[in-house]
């Protein structure tokens, strides 16, 4: 589709689509926020976990509470190491009665698979990686159940956001709908076989069901943009092995009173300790634009955080970022500068997340 | 895509015309993506052949834009600070800055349309 490719994690991804099919990253993001984008995620990894003790593994290596998944439920987790950091953020899917899907991030899809392997080896549960097993395609935005329902016989007005069905697709039958996404909007995720010919076949069908409503092939820019005006983390950016769950500010998805998962004690000493650092918004008030390593500065001119992402953000028509800063300094409203080539741009701590959708009527 | 030849170009994808008005070219725009942020020298301000004299940025990237030859800034587009857009609708309709050569046998030395545009379809592969 003359995309523009970028070597992503070993994977040749695209950035964007063209100006001339009515892409870039403005329109791709925009449509999601206001239409349907379809995103080729398939960069995802997937890890299944099978087997009477598919919950206890699973309550052991994440840190949300999987045992208050229903099946065809999902929930946001995160898996840590022992000292409360990042090994990687996953959704979970409880698939069936003992039966529980993680899908991961496309860099740490090996480091994952061994992770979740080696530590639940004390479990009666098979763990495998299903990461080659599936294309992973993203329809994302507020007509994505509209595009959706016209190729599936599955009843999606049915399922809520974070839950899964299965249905029949583009003529396969039995696939794994989801409607999860990573834009902040509503959609779903659909896993489909792995061969070409088939998610090209899909590819093409979705963008074709979704012409009525705009619906444009999107990239990894968008994706990147969409998720930031949400505050979705990303690994390697607002988390990661050296920053904890406390200072990423995802407590709520942190279950404590868990007996038992990797991570809990660090984490109950890093609780009573306080953070030393902690994730803000940041919204540009002069001219100028934060990328993710910009230093951030006091009033003084003193460094005292970083941004972890910063992008214009399309949407919003603001231009915002991601910071780690020391607590003190993350009230709302407390003015701070980013070092934009040597100059320092003031810049406003505001609410987060930056963008939220709209409640349906 | 196709370069004018009233003017010259090189291969950091400036072009400047015979009188020293420097811009991007289409194929940087193009592979910029959505230009949002555009900063320019003030007027007066010495530049190196060779030499960063602004920033371009896209939502995605950030990219340093190069003096063509050596001068001295005689104007800046004062429009791009707010319809930096303007960039993707014509880059080669859109200047950037203006300048006074120091040696205008500089602008000459540079890549004619013809030369430029293999320049960029060899480095895109073509």
């Amino acid at each position: 589709m003359g995309a523009k490719m970028v070597e992503f994690n070993g994977w040749e991804m695209p950035v964007e689509y063209p100006a001339s099919i009515g892409c870039g990253i403005v329109n791709e993001h925009m449509a999601v926020r206001t239409g349907v984008g379809i995103f080729d995620v398939s960069h995802m990894g997937d890890i299944r976990l099978a087997g009477p003790e598919a919950l206890g593994a699973v309550q052991h290596i994440s840190m949300n509470d999987a045992s208050r998944l229903a099946i065809g439920q999902a929930q946001y987790s995160a898996l840590l190491y022992p000292e409360g950091t990042f090994v990687d953020d996953v959704i979970v899917h409880r698939l069936g009665e003992d039966e529980y899907l993680l899908v991961i991030n496309a860099g740490t899809r090996e480091k994952d698979f061994n992770w979740v392997r080696d530590n639940t080896r004390e479990f009666d549960c098979a763990v495998e990686n299903r990461s080659d097993d599936f294309t992973q395609i993203a329809i994302q935005g507020p007509k994505a159940v509209d595009v959706l329902q016209k190729l599936t016989d599955a009843d999606l007005s049915a399922v809520k956001f974070y839950w899964a069905t299965r249905g029949t697709v583009c003529g396969l039958k039995n696939i794994l709908l989801g409607r999860t996404g990573y834009t902040a909007e509503d959609g779903f995720e659909i896993y489909i076989p792995p061969d070409e010919e088939t998610s090209a076949r899909v590819w093409y069908e979705i963008l074709e069901a979704g012409k009525e409503f705009g619906a444009v092939p999107c990239g990894l820019g968008a994706r990147n943009t969409l998720r930031l005006e949400g505050k979705l983390p990303l690994y390697g950016h607002e988390i990661s092995d050296t920053i904890d769950v406390w200072e990423a500010g995802l407590d709520r998805f942190c279950k404590m009173e868990k007996p038992d998962f990797i991570g809990h004690e660090a984490l109950k000493r890093a609780k009573a300790r306080g953070v030393k650092r902690t994730l803000v918004g940041l919204e540009m008030v002069d001219r100028g634009i934060a990328r993710d390593g910009y230093k951030v500065l006091d009033e003084g001119g003193g460094e005292i955080g970083y941004v972890t992402s910063g992008s214009p953000a399309p949407f919003l028509k603001k231009n915002i970022a991601l910071a780690y800063v020391p607590p003190e300094q993350a009230a709302i409203a407390t003015t701070l500068k980013v070092e934009i080539r040597g100059q320092g741009v003031n810049a406003r701590v505001v609410p987060t997340p930056f963008y939220k959708r709209p409640k349906k009527a | 895509m196709s370069y004018p030849d009233d003017r010259r170009y090189t291969k950091e994808h400036e072009w400047i015309s015979a009188d020293g008005t420097i811009g991007i070219t289409d194929h940087a725009q193009e592979s910029l993506g959505d230009i949002v942020f555009v900063e320019l020298p003030k007027v007066g301000t010495e530049l190196t052949k060779g030499k960063p004299f602004g920033t371009v940025e896209s939502v995605k990237a950030v990219s340093d834009v190069y003096a063509p030859i050596s001068g001295t800034v005689t104007a800046a587009n004062e429009m791009l600070a707010t319809s930096p857009e303007q960039v993707n609708k014509d880059a080669h309709g859109t200047w950037m800055i203006k300048i006074k050569a120091k040696d205008p046998a500089e602008i000459n030395a540079l890549l004619s349309a013809a030369d430029y545009e293999k320049f960029v379809n060899e480095e895109a592969g073509h």
